[in-house]
């Protein structure tokens, strides 16, 4: 299991690199992304106002603070508590988001179902396990709140950070095939089969 | 008719929920605190050890920079009891509940999670119709009120897991139910974390009691030794998964079993589990009828 440093956006070319059980910390830029925001890209069909080419997403709806507006008349915020929420719920919008945008990794917890593993060795694209719940060490490692679009579905809306050390992360479905969730997940029920037995 | 007395209190009570709301945010449990460092110690997986040393660093970190633990606030919940001769009736033992929720939220200030469960839309600084959720318990001859407040994410909240089992299913069928729910939640609960197991009563009782076992201190046994055994028991298989911290993989799949227990219809036997997250966020208040107030993260 390697240890990798990664700046992002980053290449197809980098993330066919990572193999699932990694250690991963990026530097850079990272998306954030949830629920809403993706049910407005690919359900309403509205498209996103930030190029996603090569991007890092994050499955999140940040506790913020607002600062004020810009000249532009849109809100500028700063961070107060930022963490990560559950990716499953959200896994059907991983092939469009490959194919459409040239995202390459998207960041969660608990994982992703059986489902994301062909779209992401096909698209060269991974998952990043985070840690869920350690939302107060991940808010010491965004810098920033640089951009923020669609600030009506707050907290869901489409977040630009700038990050530094951001991790550990653990590569959970790399883009040859692999994920650590399958292999647990099939463990898991082997073993629950002889513990059944045993009853 | 208000009087002074119930003004005084009502303040009591709603600076209380208040603290009580942001203070089981920031600052966990001492016993969840050992339980956690306890985990650490005893996994060998290698991503399961990351993810255990990044939430000791993690609880490390809320603590030095004042910062929430997890930013899911939860839905704020709180269990009262009630003495019979506290001087502050329910009705507005309530609305100072919401009251203190509102302004932690505005003042802190909290993400809030609330909406409307058909629109979707905001209702509101963590309150909304029927939120917060309170649960009593009223006690006789006392002339206190205890309050805690359990902000359970929705991560962990999701995972929960109903099934009206049968008479014949006997034990094994509980056994059986409750290890195949904390399989099939895989790592979406950000285990390890406490199983919360409600047993008999009916339907919506047997949920309840999930979730008021999910709220004892951690490694607390059920006072019937035939429920103890099985938190015991069951405790053990769970860890026999191989689910792990975060899912990935490894020895810790839960910190502990709880089990809450009630007697039910001679043909009944539901089981229902709810999850409670590692972040196993609780703090209680115990105020007295002249007002007095003494925090405790322990209850």
């Amino acid at each position: 299991m390697a240890v990798h440093r990664l700046t992002f956006p980053t290449t197809e070319e980098a993330i066919r690199e990572l193999r699932a059980g990694d250690e991963v910390t990026v530097d850079g830029h990272v998306i954030g992304i949830r629920d809403r925001t993706q049910i407005r890209i690919f359900d309403q069909g509205v498209e996103p106002p930030m190029d996603l080419r090569g991007a890092f997403l994050l499955h999140t709806a940040p506790g913020v603070r607002k600062l004020g507006t810009d000249a532009e008349g849109r809100g500028r915020y700063e961070k107060v508590c930022i963490g990560t929420t559950t990716s499953a719920r959200m896994v059907r919008f991983t092939e469009p988001l490959g194919e459409r945008y040239g995202v390459r990794a998207i960041c969660g917890k608990g994982g992703f179902p059986d489902e994301a593993i062909e779209p992401m060795r096909r698209l060269g694209m991974v998952y990043f396990a985070i840690v869920g719940g350690a939302a107060a060490l991940e808010t010491t490692q965004i810098e920033e709140i640089e951009e923020v679009a669609w600030e009506e579905l707050m907290p869901e809306c489409l977040w630009k950070f700038r990050v530094k050390d951001f991790g550990p992360l653990t590569v959970g479905i790399d883009a040859h095939g692999n994920s650590l969730y399958h292999d647990v997940q099939a463990e898991a029920n082997r073993r629950l089969e002889g513990i059944l037995e045993r009853l | 008719m208000t009087t002074a007395v119930d003004t005084d209190l009502y303040g009591v009570v709603e600076d209380a929920a208040a603290y009580l709301y942001v203070w089981a945010l920031k600052d966990i449990p001492q016993d969840l605190r050992d339980a956690l460092a306890d985990a650490a110690a005893r996994e060998t997986s290698i991503p399961g050890q990351r993810v255990l040393n990044t939430i000791l660093k993690n609880v490390q970190v809320a603590d030095d920079g004042g910062n929430l633990v997890c930013q899911d606030t939860g839905i704020a919940v709180y269990t009262c009891r009630v003495g019979e001769r506290f001087p502050l009736h329910p009705v507005r033992i309530y609305q100072a509940l919401k009251a203190g929720t509102e302004r932690a939220t505005i003042e802190h200030p909290l993400r809030s999670n609330s909406v409307h469960t058909l629109t979707r839309e905001n209702t509101g600084p963590n309150t909304g119709y029927r939120l917060p959720i309170v649960h009593w318990e009223f006690i006789p001859d006392w002339d206190g009120l205890d309050v805690k407040c359990v902000p359970k994410g929705s991560g962990s909240e999701n995972m929960s897991f109903l099934k009206m089992c049968v008479p014949a299913d006997g034990v094994k069928g509980i056994k059986q139910f409750v290890l195949e729910s904390i399989v099939g939640a895989g790592g979406k609960p950000c285990p390890p974390g406490i199983v919360g197991v409600g047993i008999g009563g009916s339907a919506d009782y047997a949920m309840y009691l999930a979730k008021e076992a999910i709220a004892r201190p951690i490694g607390t046994r059920n006072a019937d030794p035939h429920v103890a055994k099985l938190e015991e028991e069951l405790f053990q298989l769970l860890n026999e998964t191989g689910i792990g911290p975060m899912g990935l993989g490894g020895d810790v799949t839960v910190l502990n079993c709880h089990i809450e227990h009630a007697d039910t219809h001679m043909t009944l036997n539901p089981v229902a589990v709810n999850y409670q997250c590692w972040a196993a966020r609780r703090a209680s208040a115990h105020i007295g009828s002249n007002g007095d107030v003494d925090y405790d993260r322990e209850a």
